[in-house]
């Protein structure tokens, strides 16, 4: 009996901390509809600063809670810094947008952390007066989680009272449920937007600060804690702090239970319930319909078949990609293998979202799955090169037929965050099976066959795969069913109204994305030899988001540049120090000042050109 | 002959609003229905219920015969049920053609071929859809670039695309000039004419109104209140109250419909 009381005590104790983050991501998204992937980094933020704070000060109780606050007011300032400069510009722009850019504050956050603090991990103090355990029905219970059990409801008691209580407070409640109507009260948005993501900041900084005696501080606390964040939020309701409470207290008893069955559950038991969660109710426990989505889209203009002279030019870039081995290096011709999967990959992603209008946060779980059913059709089953490239494609339709029926449901971004639960659950099990997908090893040793094994031979394959596969993806565009995919985007109720099923559609649209980007898993695999859960994870999905980004979701040729961009830049820069900062800060620069992405630069360097021979 | 619609005992309660109550009405084989009414009527709603886009709480629509309760919208249109919107609803990232091609491809069931170029299909119908309402010459226009009034045509292209045998058409010239809209309904009227579809329409402009249908239903807070030509409609004491006690609300709501 005491040690489940035990359990159920260690689970509120992380229902606390897991609320504290949750809460600051669901208010900044209620008044500003902005998915903040940024949330992770302010909770690392509070943790660093507040591990300084502490051990340089050595102030005892005073001290210690001093710090902690002093933390979260320090991050509630970077969050205003950040708000002020980059988010403030980009509030009426499309999710991807919004997302892209808080991802480019994530890389530049890290490592802007790593200069400071460096790359060790450190080991904060024991709370002064809280470093003990009591016993309580013979278990030994940390003093300090019992203070976070307490102080979770506390902060949930505050923010009742600032929401319900000051007339800041009220305007918070009704930007989160109508923004219309605060902007036709008169209210001074912007001040209104600054305050809430202040206040998001500040609590998560809060989180992350009261995290130091519990575990040790680290330049991977933000992805690690970002992911189960937004499941709390969605779970809860987007914009709703009572559901962000309810949910994390679900999730973390659950999780405390859950673990003495079944080990290995807790990576992907909170995916698996907000999964669930969302089908039964789409808009999470305590959400409402009308939140979910960010900024409206400039309508796009139509699709152009290529013209004579395009075709020409874009015959002749192939034709000079065929003849490149040729003249470069291996290692160039290596490059252009990953230039080539890295283009499928997002020509793929953006088939789903610029074509399907499905924007998804999850596209690499389709890639991970064609990777891995590949190499373990070679490691397994024993099978030769080519029916494990079949076999890969064939798996990645599979699960994205599975998962898709699922997420073609909802729609904006509740659609994106179950596409990153599916991919979660998925990285979950190829992490954790370690048997079969060798867990965190990965697969090795999972080579082309002897007579694709030279570079030159292996370049040609991947060559005609993922070349065939772009071809697919804009041949299918351009087709009805490509067209009607638009249409449903576009007006879900007209297309009703002659005689589409739009979910039906969307499904068989995701599912075609899906096995193209698990084309480009296979082809991945036999170039590299393995495969490493990372194929699945939301970092790489992030890669996929950002290239149809830097490319421009308004052209079909945009993620074919914003691969190219994508893996030439990477290539470059990764061999410096800090090249997540020089990243980020490429990502800023676009979504800021270049918002078509490169192919409408292109597109008007090319309108330039014309007028000026005219 | 049996009727081609045969509404019975229609309605609809959303919460506590009571949006249509038991409504009931037949329209027979090239008729031209008119279905008036002030703003929050129920008129919208009556049509969502025909064609599919809402559950009635109750009663029952039959086209041709056969019961429509519980088919989607997209069952009804392939049963020759055609719909333009009170709030326009085109694809916006196509062109004015492309709009009724999409309309073709459906109806020809194409909307799973993965090859075919969509923009070559079924060009000289959606052409000659065009020329029906008089929107050739902006065939290659997007969509997005359209005048309100360019869209409301382009919804009765739209709908006409399946040859339906029924076209509901809610408001079809809210935001139109004056003098598009006697020309849009007078193009209506001409097709109804024909004699293969018959038109239900709601309408605010009781010119508009009086001008071509053949007969006339009010609506008011859910309950029809009469029904007959536009003579009777106009000397029937009950729709005098409700224009006439409410004229100057009937007035304004045509501003902002
Ligand atoms: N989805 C809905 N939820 C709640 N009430 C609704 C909804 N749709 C319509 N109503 C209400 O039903 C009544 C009829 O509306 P509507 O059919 O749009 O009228 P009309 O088209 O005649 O102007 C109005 O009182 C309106 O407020
Ligand atoms: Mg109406």
């Amino acid at each position: 009996m005491g040690f489940y009381l035990a359990q159920l005590l260690t689970g509120l104790a992380n229902a606390s901390s897991l609320f504290l983050i949750a809460s600051g991501l669901s208010i900044i998204f209620g008044v500003t509809r902005i998915v903040n992937f940024a949330h992770g980094s302010f909770y690392m933020l509070g943790a660093y600063l507040a591990y300084t704070l502490v051990t340089t000060l050595q102030g005892g109780i005073p001290g210690y809670w001093f710090s902690v606050l002093a933390a979260a007011v320090l991050v509630g300032g970077i969050g205003l810094v950040v708000e002020m400069t980059i988010l403030r510009r980009i509030y009426r722009a499309p999710e991807l947008f919004q997302l892209v850019a808080t991802f480019g504050v994530v890389l530049i956050v890290q490592d802007a952390t790593l200069a400071i603090w460096g790359a060790e991990d450190l080991l904060g103090p024991r709370a002064p007066g809280l470093d003990r355990a009591v016993r309580l029905m013979g278990e030994p219970i940390p003093e300090y989680d019992l203070a976070l059990i307490a102080i979770g409801p506390a902060v949930l008691a505050a923010i009742w009272l600032v929401f319900h209580r000051t007339r800041w407070g009220i305007l918070v409640r009704a930007a989160t449920q109508d923004r219309e109507m605060v902007g036709a009260l008169g209210v001074n948005q912007a001040w209104l937007f600054s305050a809430a993501f202040v206040l998001g900041s500040a609590l998560a900084g809060l989180g992350g600060a009261l995290q130091i005696p519990r575990e040790a501080v680290s330049l991977q606390m933000d992805l690690s804690i970002i992911g189960e964040a937004f499941v709390v939020v969605v779970i809860g309701g987007m914009g709703s702090v009572t559901g962000a409470f309810v949910a994390a207290v679900l999730i973390s008893v659950l999780n405390a239970f859950a673990i003495l069955i079944f080990p290995q559950i807790s990576i992907v038991l909170p995916f698996v319930v907000m999964a669930a969660v969302l089908i039964v109710r789409p808009y999470g426990l305590f959400g409402r319909p009308g939140s979910e989505h960010g900024g409206t889209e400039e309508p796009e203009q139509p699709l152009r078949l290529l013209d004579q002279r395009s075709t020409m030019v874009l015959l002749a870039l192939v034709a000079m990609l065929a003849f490149s081995p040729a003249v470069v290096s291996d290692f160039t011709t290596i490059l252009l293998v990953d230039v080539m999967v890295a283009t499928l990959f997002a020509v793929s992603l953006h088939f789903m979202m610029g074509v399907g209008g499905m924007v998804s946060f999850g596209h690499a779980a389709y890639f991970g799955v064609g990777a891995y059913a590949a190499a373990m059709a070679v490691k397994v089953l024993g099978w030769g090169m080519l029916p494990a490239m079949a076999l890969g494609p064939v798996a990645a339709a599979l699960a994205a037929l599975f998962f898709g029926w699922f997420c073609v449901r909802l729609s904006g971004v509740y659609l994106a965050m179950l596409t990153m639960a599916a991919a979660q659950i998925l990285w979950g099990v190829t992490f954790q099976w370690q048997d079969v997908t060798g867990g965190d090893d990965g697969i090795l040793g999972v080579w082309p066959d002897e007579w694709a094994s030279s570079d030159r031979v292996y370049f040609y394959l991947a060559l005609v795969l993922c070349l065939g596969g772009i071809w697919l993806l804009r041949r299918v565009a351009h087709s009805p069913f490509g067209y009607t995919l638009r249409g449903v985007r576009d007006s879900r109720i007209r297309a009703e109204a002659i005689g589409i099923d739009t979910r039906f559609h969307q499904w068989m649209g995701f599912t075609l994305a899906g096995t193209l980007a698990g084309l480009a898993g296979v082809v991945f695999v036999f170039s590299k030899g393995s495969v490493f859960p990372d194929a699945l994870s939301i970092g790489h999905s992030i890669d996929g988001l950002i290239m149809v980004l830097l490319g421009g979701i308004h052209a079909l040729a945009g993620p074919v540049y914003g691969a190219m961009a994508m893996v030439l830049i990477e290539d470059w820069v990764s061999r410096l120090d800090y090249w997540r900062f020089i990243f980020g800060g490429i990502i800023l620069t676009v979504v800021l000042l270049a918002p078509d992405g490169l192919a409408g630069g292109v597109r008007r360097l090319i309108q330039l050109v014309r007028r000026d021979a005219a | 002959m049996t009727p081609v619609l045969e509404v019975r005992g229609l309605s609809k309660a959303f919460g506590g609003v009571q949006a249509v109550d038991d409504v009931s009405f037949e329209l027979r084989q090239g008729e031209f229905l008119a279905l008036i009414g002030p703003n929050g009527a129920g008129k919208t709603t009556c049509f969502n219920m025909l064609n599919g886009y809402l559950p009635p709480s109750s009663g029952s629509v039959k086209l041709n015969g056969r019961e429509l309760i519980g088919t989607p919208p997209r069952r009804i249109w392939r049963l020759g049920v055609g719909r333009t919107f009170q709030i326009t609803a085109t694809f916006l990232s196509m062109t004015v053609l492309e709009n009724v091609q999409m309309a073709l491809i459906s109806h020809h069931r194409r909307v799973y071929d993965l090859f075919s170029r969509a923009t070559r299909m079924y060009l000289d119908e959606a052409m000659a859809l065009l020329d029906l309402v008089s929107m050739r010459e902006q065939a290659d226009r997007p969509c997005s670039e359209l005048a309100y009034g360019d869209l409301k045509r382009l919804e009765l292209a739209i709908a006409l695309a399946h040859e339906p045998a029924l076209l509901l058409m809610d408001e079809p010239t809210a935001g139109m000039a004056p003098s598009e809209r006697v020309a849009l309904m007078g193009l209506t009227a001409d097709i109804v004419a024909r004699g293969k579809v018959s038109v239900v329409f709601t309408e605010h402009d009781m010119d508009v109104v009086f001008a071509h249908a053949h007969r006339i239903l009010v609506l008011n807070r859910g309950r029809l209140i009469a029904e007959g030509t536009g003579a009777e409609i106009r000397t029937n004491p009950l729709v005098q109250e409700v224009y006439l006690g409410g004229g100057r609300l009937f007035e304004k709501e045509r501003g902002n419909a």
